[in-house]
């Protein structure tokens, strides 16, 4: 009887915490919503930002800039990490090298993302004498390894063992066994991990000021100064112009929800494949 | 054009259909990358800046108004603080900067001496206030503020503020000083000014962009400190002018050296700039103005252009740009909450700008 | 499974002379993991060359110093150590009961699928928020609400230290909230992936014994995906260090040692991201110095962590 009630007030507990996880969750999209509705227009993708004291204009820009910018973090860091991610968990899982890649990626985890961009600046922008996309995409790249390895190394993980012996079963080799079986069936968990990183890209200033700072026209090519969402937003809310304010916050919420369409798109196409 | 390419490149990867390892997809997007990055960049002269948070707002509108004019160069100025400024132009990546503290003898040796520092527009640094009760007016003598940034006036009817404002009933709250936390030109400044006025205050504080304040608490960013002076009763801080303005801030008449007390506003801060001799290499620092009606803490702010220009297109756009800021774009500072250049200033600038090759 | 095949060219993978073919994959793997390492290397190394001036100049006084004056050349960062550590760990803290909680919520079927689906994009649109807009919104509206009954709390409890006034909306109070609601979405997605991966065949295995839901849920399902709730805890901690605008917009960057939760305080991140772009000369140096201890107190907190999963494994060895 004790357990059945202990049952009960568990679940209630839990039901408890979560609904009140909920209430400064829904606090947060109802102010970004609130905010950022009125001025939500097509203009805002396909013009540029309006100078202080001028109304109108969008930020065609910096939506350009931010896709380009967290594709070319996730061109870098992706394959990297999943590569790095198998090497541990498939094939030397007890080597002093695969100790040493958790031990690095865990380290790397704590990096503050103002650091991610002062290296990417001493390691592109001084020696390519410019600002540029390229260079806030490798600050993001570095910024996002880490989730992606410690992601992938748990995804793989997860896939029962028993997957792996039925492969080696019937003669596959280890990369047959990984790049068919394995990696197939730990793309939702990985994915789960990219889509995070993602999300956090799109959304980090620091490092993307320092490398790639700003721009008010439109891009040319990936050599030059870049306009991000994520810093138009900084650069706009700390204006004292009520109009940028407002297109600040309408530039949360396209933030939000372009990443969230990214994030349903992997999730339909990488959905698992039974459950 | 580019964009176009990406934006398609990367729309057709996210549609493409599930792959064992999506390789297809990061294939495609790196021969974007790579078609788009070699694919000619467009004629055009591209300047670049950066550099003091404090005028971009006004540099933003002069580039874009500058732009409608001459579409075959294209201006660029972010911010990122006077010091970053000063840094990207001393290592050479950027074309033009700005700088609330023109730049130190150091620093223009270490910029090979190649510069060239130009007054652009100017501004005035207010103490904002939100005391319950209170409205607008409010007089604080030298005494006074340096007393409340000193820490040794703690509450808002001590004597010493009251003493200035008979008319006024000035509450028992706790003063709390609001400050910046971010290194900024606009701390400079201030406490340049606070430094000049008060050998205490030197001593004990000193100046510099960042420095350590007796007591209070720090925002970040102008708009920090507006947002913490607004939600603090009791609250004192000092913010540039335009903020003040825009945020409907009560802002406090200081007392200035010739003892009167000087509202802030756009004519106040004028009449200080205008009794200033600009020296052969243009950097003045007003630190404690002489009229009666002078307003006591103002500041120019530099453009650091280079003498000479490698590129001899980047040099004709960028004495283009300033030329436009000096004529027409003075003529919309005041909308935007800066002080318009006085005219002798702006002949100086420009004679200045001419030798610029 | 003879004969030629795409993945394997004109060589039968049934034959000896497939198996001693060296595996490309795996030298690229390892390619791939060798440069990860080196990657921290350059960044570790970058940060200490720049530091170098600062380390022999202040030595270890600038870890127990507390003065921060950038305009006398005195750096030292004592309090901004304690407020990192301090913010990071309470908002941990706040984050993985209810991060937990949620992930639960959503890999059991307590409620229908369609609920949890909600609940589960809802969370992730949480992830999606930029660093900016939480510093905004904890302006607007953490701010105010801390302060209300901030103060109403230390007049009640001042006594004690941690909740001592004067009670600021600045807080450390404040941007550990935050920090919270920012690493929950981490802590949500990868405990809920971990979750769902446990093998059926162990729930199973303890109903049949006679468990009921939650007797399950705490002695056989947490133990095994504890490897993945660590794992997002880790994250989760790391991403709560390394938050730079969200934390310098609300914690009020004051010096000042202070051990109340309602006082201004500073992160070893904010400092950074406040003073950087500004600095020149030894303060750059002391930045980077401060950067080098924070990449320090991951690695204490990592080591802290790897003996609590040790602690936790034991109980799970042999289940896969």
């Amino acid at each position: 009887m004790l357990r059945l009630i202990r049952n009960k007030f568990l679940t209630g507990l839990c039901i408890g915490l979560s609904l009140l996880t909920l209430v400064p969750l829904f606090s947060i999209v109802v102010l970004v919503i609130r905010n950022g509705f009125p001025l939500l227009s097509a203009n805002l993708f396909t013009q540029l930002p309006p100078a202080p004291g001028v109304d109108g204009g969008g930020f065609g820009n910096a939506i350009l800039g931010t896709l380009v910018m967290v594709g070319i973090a996730l061109v870098c860091s992706v394959p990297l990490g999943i590569l790095a991610a198998i090497f541990v968990n498939e094939y030397a899982p007890s080597s002093k090298l695969a100790s040493g890649v958790r031990f690095v990626a865990k380290l790397l985890t704590g990096i503050p993302s103002i650091i991610c961009g002062v290296f990417a600046f001493a390691a592109v922008v001084m020696t390519t004498h410019k600002f540029s996309a390229l260079a806030g995409g490798i600050a993001l790249a570095i910024l996002i390894l880490p989730t992606i390895l410690i992601t992938a190394e748990q995804a793989l993980l997860g896939v029962p063992y028993a997957f792996r012996e039925a492969s080696f079963g019937v003669g596959a080799t280890p990369f047959q066994t990984i790049w068919l079986i394995v990696l197939p069936e730990a793309m939702p968990a990985i994915m789960t991990g990219v889509m995070l990183a993602v999300a956090r890209a799109a959304g980090e200033t620091a490092p993307v000021l320092f490398t790639a700072l700003f721009s008010q026209n439109w891009m040319k090519s990936i050599m030059e100064p870049t306009a991000s969402l994520s810093v138009l937003i900084y650069n706009f809310a700390s204006l004292p112009y009520a109009y940028h304010i407002k297109l600040a916050w309408s530039a949360s919420l396209v933030l939000v929800a372009l990443v969230t369409v990214t994030n349903i798109l992997a999730q339909v196409i990488f959905a698992p494949k039974h459950r | 054009m580019k964009g176009i390419v990406f934006f398609s490149a990367i729309t057709l990867t996210l549609c493409f259909p599930r792959f064992p390892i999506p390789t297809m997809n990061r294939i495609l997007l790196a021969a974007s990358l790579l078609a788009s990055s070699i694919l000619p960049a467009s004629a055009a002269t591209a300047l670049n800046g950066s550099g003091a948070t404090f005028p971009v707002p006004l540099y933003m509108r002069w580039a874009s108004d500058f732009q409608k004019t001459n579409p075959n160069i294209t201006v660029n100025y972010t911010g990122g603080g006077s010091g970053k400024g000063v840094k990207d132009f001393i290592a050479n990546l950027t074309d033009f900067s700005g700088s609330d503290v023109a730049m130190s003898d150091a620093e223009i040796t270490n910029a090979g001496g190649n510069v060239l520092m130009l007054p652009a527009t100017a501004g005035t640094i207010v103490l904002a206030y939100n005391i319950p009760g209170v409205q607008a007016g409010l007089k604080l003598s030298r005494n006074a503020y340096v007393g409340i940034l000193l820490g040794l006036i703690k509450n808002w009817n001590d004597p010493a503020i009251a003493k200035e404002n008979t008319g006024v009933t000035l509450p028992n709250t706790p003063i709390t000083f609001v400050a910046r936390a971010d290194g900024s030109g606009t701390t400079a400044v201030f406490t340049g000014h606070l430094a000049a006025v008060s050998p205490e205050f030197k001593d004990k504080v000193g100046t510099g962009k960042s420095v350590t304040w007796p007591v209070g608490i720090a925002g970040k960013g102008n708009d920090g400190v507006t947002a913490l002076i607004k939600q603090t009763p009791g609250a004192i801080g000092y913010v540039e002018f335009g903020y003040a303005e825009n945020n409907k801030l009560t802002m406090a008449s200081l007392q200035n050296k010739a003892g009167n007390f000087v509202t802030p506003t756009l004519e106040s801060g004028a009449a200080s700039l205008s009794s200033v001799t600009l020296p052969e290499n243009l950097r003045a620092f007003i630190t404690d103005p002489e009229g009666v009606n002078d307003y006591p803490i103002v500041t120019f702010t530099w453009l650091l252009v280079k003498k000479t220009y490698t590129d001899a297109a980047k040099a004709a756009a960028v004495k283009a740009f300033v030329a436009y800021g000096l004529t027409a774009g003075q003529a919309v500072a005041p909308q935007l909450g800066y002080i318009t250049l006085p005219a002798n200033v702006v002949s100086k600038v420009q004679a200045a700008l001419a030798t610029v090759k | 499974m003879g004969g030629n095949s795409p993945l394997t060219g004109s060589v039968s993978p049934m034959s000896a002379e497939y198996r001693r073919r060296p595996d490309i994959f795996r030298a690229i793997c390892l390619f791939a993991s060798i440069l990860t390492i080196l990657l921290l290397a350059f960044i570790f190394g970058e940060i200490l060359i720049k530091a170098w001036p600062a380390i022999s100049k202040f030595g270890l006084g600038f870890i127990t110093g507390i003065q921060w004056s950038p305009n006398r050349d005195i750096f030292a960062v004592l309090p901004v150590l304690i407020g990192t550590a301090a913010s990071s760990l309470l908002a941990l803290l706040l984050a993985l009961p209810l991060g937990l909680a949620i992930a639960l919520f959503l890999s059991e079927d307590f409620l229908p699928p369609a609920i949890r689906h909600t609940i589960r994009f809802v969370v992730e649109l949480l992830a999606a928020i930029p660093s900016v807009v939480y510093g905004l919104w904890g302006i607007f509206v953490v701010i105010p609400l801390v302060q209300k009954y901030g103060t109403i709390l230390s007049a009640k409890f001042g006594f004690i230290p941690l909740f001592a006034g004067p009670a600021y909306g600045n807080s450390l109070l404040t941007a550990s909230l935050v920090l919270a609601l920012m690493v929950l979405p981490t802590i949500t997605a990868i405990s809920r992936s971990s979750l769902v991966s446990v093998p059926y065949a162990l729930r199973e295995g303890s109903y049949a014994l006679g468990a009921t839901r939650w007797e399950t849920i705490l002695s056989v399902i947490i133990p095994t995906a504890a490897p993945g709730i660590v794992a997002s805890s880790i994250l989760a901690f790391g991403r709560a260090m390394g938050e730079t605008m969200a934390v310098a917009m609300l914690i009020g960057n004051s010096q000042r040692l202070s051990w109340s939760l309602l006082s201004p305080s500073n992160t070893l991140s904010a400092l950074l991201a406040n003073q950087f772009a500004e600095a020149d000369g030894i303060q750059v140096s002391a930045l980077m110095y401060a950067a080098a201890l924070l990449v320090m107190l991951t690695l204490g907190v990592n080591i802290a962590g790897e003996a609590v999963l040790r602690h936790t494994q034991k109980a799970t060895a042999g289940l896969r």
